[in-house]
C-alpha cells in the first residue's frame, strides 16, 4: 500500500470536494463489518462521493474539504481509506470530532486551514511540509497551524496502536 | 461549571476541569458492538493477554442482525468468544435490541456517569444526563487496554425549549428544526445542554429521540437534566439488575447525577419555542435539509422504514399505530417496522401494536439497527425513495447511492406508507 512517510515534504494533486462531507461517501456503510485491512479498504475511498477518485489518485495527493468534513459514522475506515489510498494529508476548513480523532490514530494527517480551503483549487499542485510546517500551492505557503506534542508524536508513530504500543511497552 | 466540565472532571479524578483542557477520562462503560470483533483485532496488536477493564465492557450484536451472510455470523461468534476469553459479562445477544437502547434499558449507565462507545450516537446517554461520545475503534481498543482515553473537554452550548409541542409535532421535529435552522454542524464539538420547561414536560422516550440526534448536529455530546422522571425510569431497572430494593436502586441513582451550575459559560444560546414547531422532514442528502411536510406532498414512496436508535421505542411504535389502526398501506409502498429493543417488541405486541402493523401490511423486522445503514434487512434499490425514522439520510446509506432517504417522525413515516407519498398524519386521521 502506498501509505506516505510524512517525515518528508510530499508533493502532489489536488482532490477539493464541499462541504458536510459524510463517512457513508467516504467510505460505505455497508462495507464496515466485511473489510477492515488497508488493501480491502483502499478501493473504496470516496465511492459514493467521487467514483474516480480510488483509481487515479498518487501517492502525495491531497484531499480538500469544506466544513465538518467526515460527519456521520464513527467507522475508522473512513479515515484509513484515505490514508492507505496514498494522500498525504487531508485540509479542510473544519472537521467532524470523531474523524479527526480516527485520522491522527490511524496516523493520516488532518489540517483545518478554514482561510486556505477557497484559495486551492482541484488539480492543483500542492506540498505538504510537515516538517517545516507549511502547506505550499499555487506560489503560496500557509503555515500548518501547531498540533500538541503527543498529537504529533502519534501522527509520527503511524497512529494510536503503534504509539500506545510503544507506551505500554516501556511501563508508561 | 457546565455539565461537561463537571463529568469529565469525575471521570478523570480531578477537582474542576476548564474548557480546552485535555483530560485522561476514565469511562464507566465502554460501549461495542458489531464492530467488537475488528477491535479485538486491534487490541491484539497492543502485546496485550488481558484486558484491563472486563467489568466496564459492553458488547451488543445489532447492526447486522441475524447475521446476514457468514462474515457477518463469524464477527459475532468471535465477540462471543472473546467475551468469554475475557470474562465480559455485559454480552446482549443478537435480537436483543440496539445498544443505546438496551444499555439504557439495563441500567447499566447512570446519571453524570461517562460512557464511551464506537458509535457516533453515543451521545444518546444525554437523555439521563449522561456525557455519551462516540470514538475510533483503535480508541476503543486503548481503552480496552489502559481503561482510559484523553478527552478535550468542550465548550458548552445551551438550548432551551418553551411552551408545549402541537398535535403529531414530537421531538424528533424539534431536533430537526434545530439542525435546519443552525446547520448539520451547529453544535461542532460542543456539549449540546437541553434545558427549559419544554423539555420537563416531554417523556424520556422523546429526550431520547433529542439527544440521540445531536449526533447529526456535530455535538461531541448531549445533555438533558436527570429529573424525577429519569429516576423513576431507571430505578426498577438498576435494582433488578442489581438485585437490590428501589429505595438503594434510587439512592444510587439521585448519588451520581451531575447538573450544570446556574452561572456556567456558554458559547451560545438557543431559545425554541416548541408550539411553533411543526412536522419537520430532512430531505436527500443531509439532515439539514429541512423541510416542512406539506412541501413534499408530491414524493412519492416506495419503503418506509420504522424503528433505529432514533425512533424505534414504545411511544413511537404507539403513535405510529394510532396513525395505521384499521388501515392498509398504499399498493406498491412497503412498510418496516424494527422495534429498537426485545422489551419494545414484547410491550408492544402486549399492547396489540404490532397486529396492527401487520394487519395493515406492514413487516416486522428483528430488534436492531435494521437497514439503517445499508446493511442488510431492507435496504433500497437505485432509484427508490424511503422515508425513515432514522438519524441519517446520508447518499448510499441504506445501501446504494442512487437511493432517496427522507427523515421524519414515526407519525409522518405511518402517514407516509397509507398514503404512498410524503404524508402527515391528519391527512390519514381525523
Amino acid at each position: 500500500m502506498p501509505t506516505v512517510d510524512l517525515s518528508q515534504p510530499l508533493t502532489g494533486r489536488v482532490w477539493k470536494y464541499g462541504d458536510d462531507v459524510n463517512t457513508d461517501v467516504i467510505f460505505p456503510g455497508k462495507y464496515t463489518y466485511t473489510k477492515q485491512d488497508p488493501e480491502e479498504i483502499a478501493p473504496h475511498a470516496l465511492e459514493d462521493l467521487d467514483p474516480s477518485f480510488a483509481g487515479a489518485v498518487q501517492p502525495g495527493d491531497v484531499v480538500v474539504g469544506g466544513s465538518n468534513w467526515g460527519c456521520g459514522s464513527s467507522r475508522e475506515q473512513a479515515a484509513g481509506c484515505l490514508r492507505h489510498s496514498g494522500v498525504s494529508a487531508v485540509i479542510a476548513k473544519s472537521f467532524s470530532r470523531i474523524f479527526y480523532r480516527n485520522a491522527i490514530n490511524s496516523g493520516l494527517l488532518v489540517i483545518a486551514m478554514p482561510e486556505v480551503v477557497d484559495l486551492i483549487e482541484s488539480g492543483q499542485e500542492i506540498t505538504i511540509d510537515l516538517t517545516a510546517g507549511t502547506v505550499c500551492s499555487a506560489g503560496r505557503s500557509w503555515p500548518i497551524p501547531p498540533k500538541s506534542d503527543s498529537l504529533r508524536s502519534i501522527v509520527l508513530a503511524g497512529g494510536l496502536i503503534p504509539a500506545t504500543k510503544a507506551r505500554l511497552e516501556a511501563g508508561q | 461549571m457546565t455539565f461537561v466540565q463537571k463529568a469529565l472532571a469525575r471521570a478523570a479524578g480531578v477537582e474542576s476541569a476548564e474548557v480546552g483542557q485535555i483530560l485522561d477520562v476514565r469511562p464507566n462503560i465502554a460501549l461495542s458492538h458489531d464492530n467488537t470483533a475488528p477491535i479485538r483485532k486491534i487490541w491484539q496488536r497492543l502485546g496485550q493477554d488481558r484486558v484491563a477493564i472486563p467489568e466496564r465492557m459492553a458488547f451488543t450484536m445489532d447492526h447486522a442482525v441475524p447475521a446476514p451472510t457468514p462474515r457477518h455470523a463469524q464477527n459475532h461468534q468471535e465477540a462471543r468468544d472473546f467475551a468469554a476469553e475475557q470474562g465480559v459479562s455485559n454480552v446482549f445477544e443478537v435480537g436483543r435490541g440496539i445498544c443505546h437502547q438496551v444499555l439504557s434499558e439495563e441500567a447499566l449507565v447512570l446519571p453524570g456517569q461517562v460512557i464511551l462507545g464506537s458509535d457516533s450516537h453515543t451521545p444518546h446517554f444525554g437523555w439521563m444526563g449522561a456525557f455519551g461520545a462516540g470514538v475510533g475503534r483503535s480508541e476503543m481498543a486503548v481503552i480496552w487496554a489502559t481503561g482510559e482515553m484523553w478527552l478535550r473537554v468542550p465548550e458548552s452550548m445551551k438550548v432551551t425549549i418553551t411552551g408545549e409541542l402541537q398535535p403529531w409535532v414530537t421531538s424528533k421535529d424539534l431536533a430537526l428544526h434545530l439542525i435546519g435552522r443552525l446547520g448539520a454542524d451547529g453544535g461542532l464539538y460542543r456539549s449540546v445542554e437541553f434545558h427549559g420547561d419544554g423539555l420537563e414536560q416531554m417523556s424520556i422516550e422523546s429526550r431520547m429521540a433529542l439527544t440521540n440526534m445531536m449526533a447529526e448536529f456535530g455535538a461531541k455530546n448531549s445533555y438533558s437534566p436527570a429529573d424525577e422522571k429519569v429516576v423513576e425510569w431507571l430505578t426498577p431497572r438498576l435494582a433488578a439488575r442489581k438485585d437490590i430494593s428501589e429505595t438503594e436502586a434510587r439512592e444510587e441513582i439521585r448519588d451520581s447525577i451531575l447538573a450544570p451550575d446556574e452561572d456556567a459559560d456558554y458559547v451560545e444560546e438557543v431559545l425554541i419555542n416548541a408550539s411553533e414547531v411543526g412536522q419537520q422532514v430532512a430531505c436527500p442528502h443531509t439532515v439539514d435539509r429541512t423541510a416542512d411536510v406539506g412541501e413534499l406532498s408530491t414524493i412519492k414512496v416506495d419503503q418506509a422504514f420504522l424503528g433505529t436508535c432514533t425512533n424505534g421505542r414504545i411511544e413511537d411504535l404507539r403513535e405510529a399505530s394510532r396513525v395505521l389502526k384499521g388501515k392498509k398501506i398504499a399498493k406498491g409502498t412497503r412498510l418496516l417496522v424494527i422495534p429498537a429493543s426485545s422489551e419494545v417488541m414484547n410491550q408492544a405486541l402486549s399492547e396489540g401494536l404490532i397486529q396492527d402493523f401487520t394487519e395493515a401490511g406492514a413487516m416486522i423486522g428483528v430488534p436492531g439497527c435494521g437497514p439503517c445503514m445499508g446493511n442488510h434487512s431492507g435496504v433500497l434499490a437505485p432509484g427508490e425513495t424511503c422515508i425513515s425514522s432514522a438519524n441519517r439520510n446520508f447518499k448510499g446509506r441504506m445501501g446504494t447511492p442512487e437511493a432517496d432517504i427522507y427523515l421524519a417522525s414515526p407519525a409522518v413515516v405511518a402517514a407516509s406508507s397509507v398514503l404512498g407519498r410524503v404524508a402527515a398524519p391528519q391527512e390519514v386521521v381525523s
